[in-house]
């Protein structure tokens, strides 16, 4: 195997990987830029960030944007759940191809459709645009990924452990909270990190849906990119980058720990 | 009298499992109907409002159209409602050439980056699966990690290196390979690049997926029996990862084709999308059923696409078990 992972391989892995990172990472080089032009270098500062934490629009559209992230993925993953569920255990009910259908188009329908449907929705049934709305829009788009990425597990779980559960007494509800989701809990939290990330990164929906009021970060980045590339740009990127890999991180490790944990038990339990 | 024991058990243990067992179907119940429900509700409901605004006189006011087919009116008033239906939206999308330029533009667009995407995402996916095992998840893992950063940012880290003062013009300045900077930001070409490098992931991870599952003793044997590598590779592997590369691409080409930010932020004002279209029409004109239609025209044409998608999913989901 290892003699025929050859050059080309590992070329074309470098090359690839080069491709995707190299942009980020001059992204972040340069929110340290001494010069207030983006594409040459005058020397070490991080005066960008300073000037960031005064700059209160920034502010009040990071809080905002941390809210609606966070309700939305915690709702998401709920409603994401139920709906992997669904998908999963009940093969046969009235409307399931209907259901699969608007589980999995989300996933691929360009956003200014959904953001243009939605607020033609909120408009219709006289809700003010603003924070609530784009929450809703927000779990509407990211449950859906939820729901593929719980999905996924569901698929390879063991079901013989429900039914052991169930045939020594514990009512399906029980079975289900004292079973079911420790195990597909890994693949619950990373959809819930995915839902949060969606919301955290969404232009186009938030634009559609949001009133005065809500103006998310990512709508503030974009109304001053049009204007011109700044370091201060920059530098708020570079921290929201350095959030999302943090998690990120500290999600893998922890995943890691808790397999590693899960293969030491089945050997041990294989021992007896 | 053990006859009546036994059947008193079991008598005594249907109606304890009774209540538990109207239980389970309340819950089965609630499980289907919350996602179900909310679905249809903010899903499938605003498509549907979408279809009936775009059938709707434009008007100088909040919201900015004359609304008909209101339900509330009963059956007369849904009759009085269809008189009144106008296609003039529709009528207007066809008599204007820049929508119609705007929709085939987004297609060969979000067409031509698919395949660039493949060409770029095939080795990578390939170098991975072949891989040794032990470094497998890491690869993964860095392939993953871009596409949790931020699109927009991803975007916007392009405009500095393909500005005509950018990066990428100052290192081929120095190192001679041109004498003029290139013009490449506000182009078709810097389009291709947005789109192939932020939706790479979504071509690597399904292409790694089908390859990683491939039996490589199969292209062993096509060799011992003098079959050459790029022979094997079209007769063998890449028939075999099919189902990957109709995943990747459908991934990448239908969200490709409504595309906002990557043709509004490296394409410029004179590059031509049906995203931007709509996006201008709603915000800058603030027409609302013009924009409506657009939506409805997109959605027409992505149908084909999306349903292949839907039952690729299907699929997938059915060999998972």
């Amino acid at each position: 195997m290892n003699a025929t992972w050859s050059r080309f391989n590992i070329s074309s892995i470098v090359l690839g990987f080069a491709f995707l990172y190299l942009p980020i990472v001059l992204l972040i080089v340069f929110s340290f830029n001494e010069s207030k032009l983006v594409t040459v270098w005058g020397g070490f500062s991080t005066k960008w960030y300073v000037s960031l934490f005064h700059n209160q629009g920034l502010m009040d559209a990071t809080w905002v944007t941390a809210r609606v992230g966070v309700i939305s993925a915690t709702v998401a993953t709920v409603l994401g759940t139920l709906a992997a569920i669904t998908l999963t255990r009940y093969t046969r009910f009235k409307g399931r191809v209907l259901f699969s259908g608007m589980v999995f188009a989300p996933l691929v329908m360009p956003e200014v459709i959904t953001g243009l449907s939605l607020l033609l929705l909120f408009v219709a049934i006289g809700l003010d645009r603003g924070f609530f709305t784009v929450t809703l829009a927000h779990i509407t788009f990211t449950m859906c990924f939820v729901a593929v990425v719980v999905q996924s597990r569901l698929v390879s779980f063991d079901r013989s452990l429900e039914e052991a559960a169930m045939d020594l007494g514990a009512p399906p509800v029980k079975t289900f909270f004292q079973i079911t989701l420790p195990v597909i809990l890994p693949a619950i939290i990373s959809g819930w990190m995915l839902a949060f990330t969606l919301s955290l990164d969404d232009l186009v929906i938030a634009s559609f849906t949001s009133g005065p009021g809500a103006t998310t970060l990512p709508m503030k980045i974009y109304s001053q990119v049009r204007l011109g590339v700044t370091p201060e740009i920059n530098a708020a990127c570079t921290i929201l980058i350095a959030v999302v890999a943090i998690g990120v991180i500290i999600a893998s490790i922890a995943n890691k720990r808790r397999e590693v944990q899960r293969q030491r038990d089945e050997q041990a339990a294989q021992r007896g | 009298m053990t006859n009546i024991a036994a059947a008193a058990c079991s008598s005594a243990e249907t109606a304890a499992q009774l209540p538990t067992r109207l239980a389970k179907g309340f819950v089965d119940r609630l499980v289907i109907i919350i996602p179900y429900l909310w679905l249809l509700f903010f899903f499938l409901v605003p498509f549907i409002i979408v279809f009936k605004i775009s059938l709707s006189q434009t008007a100088i006011s909040m919201p900015p159209y004359t609304p008909v087919l209101d339900f509330g009116d009963g059956i007369s008033g849904l009759f009085a409602g269809f008189r009144e239906l106008n296609f003039d939206n529709y009528t207007w999308l066809t008599q204007d050439a820049l929508y119609f330029n705007a929709y085939v533009t987004s297609l060969i667009i979000a067409g031509i980056s698919t395949v660039l995407t493949l060409i770029v995402g095939y080795p990578i996916a390939y170098g991975m699966a072949r891989a040794p095992a032990t470094i497998r998840p890491t690869l993964l893992m860095l392939v993953i990690l871009p596409f949790w950063t931020s699109f927009l940012i991803r975007v916007y880290a392009w405009i500095g290196i393909l500005k005509p003062e950018g990066l990428l013009n100052q290192v081929l300045l120095a190192t001679g390979l041109i004498s003029q900077p290139l013009v490449i930001l506000n182009t078709y070409t810097a389009i291709f690049i947005g789109i192939v490098y932020s939706y790479l992931p979504f071509m690597v991870l399904p292409l790694y997926s089908s390859l990683e599952k491939m039996d490589y003793s199969l292209i062993e044997a096509a060799q011992d029996l003098g079959c050459p590598p790029i022979g094997a590779f079209w007769k063998i592997t890449f028939p075999l990862s099919l189902p990957g590369v109709i995943a990747g691409c459908l991934l990448v080409f239908i969200p490709a084709v409504g595309e906002f930010v990557i043709p509004d932020l490296l394409g410029g004002s004179q590059t031509l999308m049906i995203g931007k279209t709509l996006w201008n029409e709603f915000f800058a004109n603030r027409d609302w059923p013009v924009s409506s239609a657009v939506a409805v025209i997109l959605l027409l044409v992505l149908t084909v696409p999306i349903m292949f998608f839907q039952q690729a999913q299907a699929k997938a989901q059915e060999q998972g078990k």
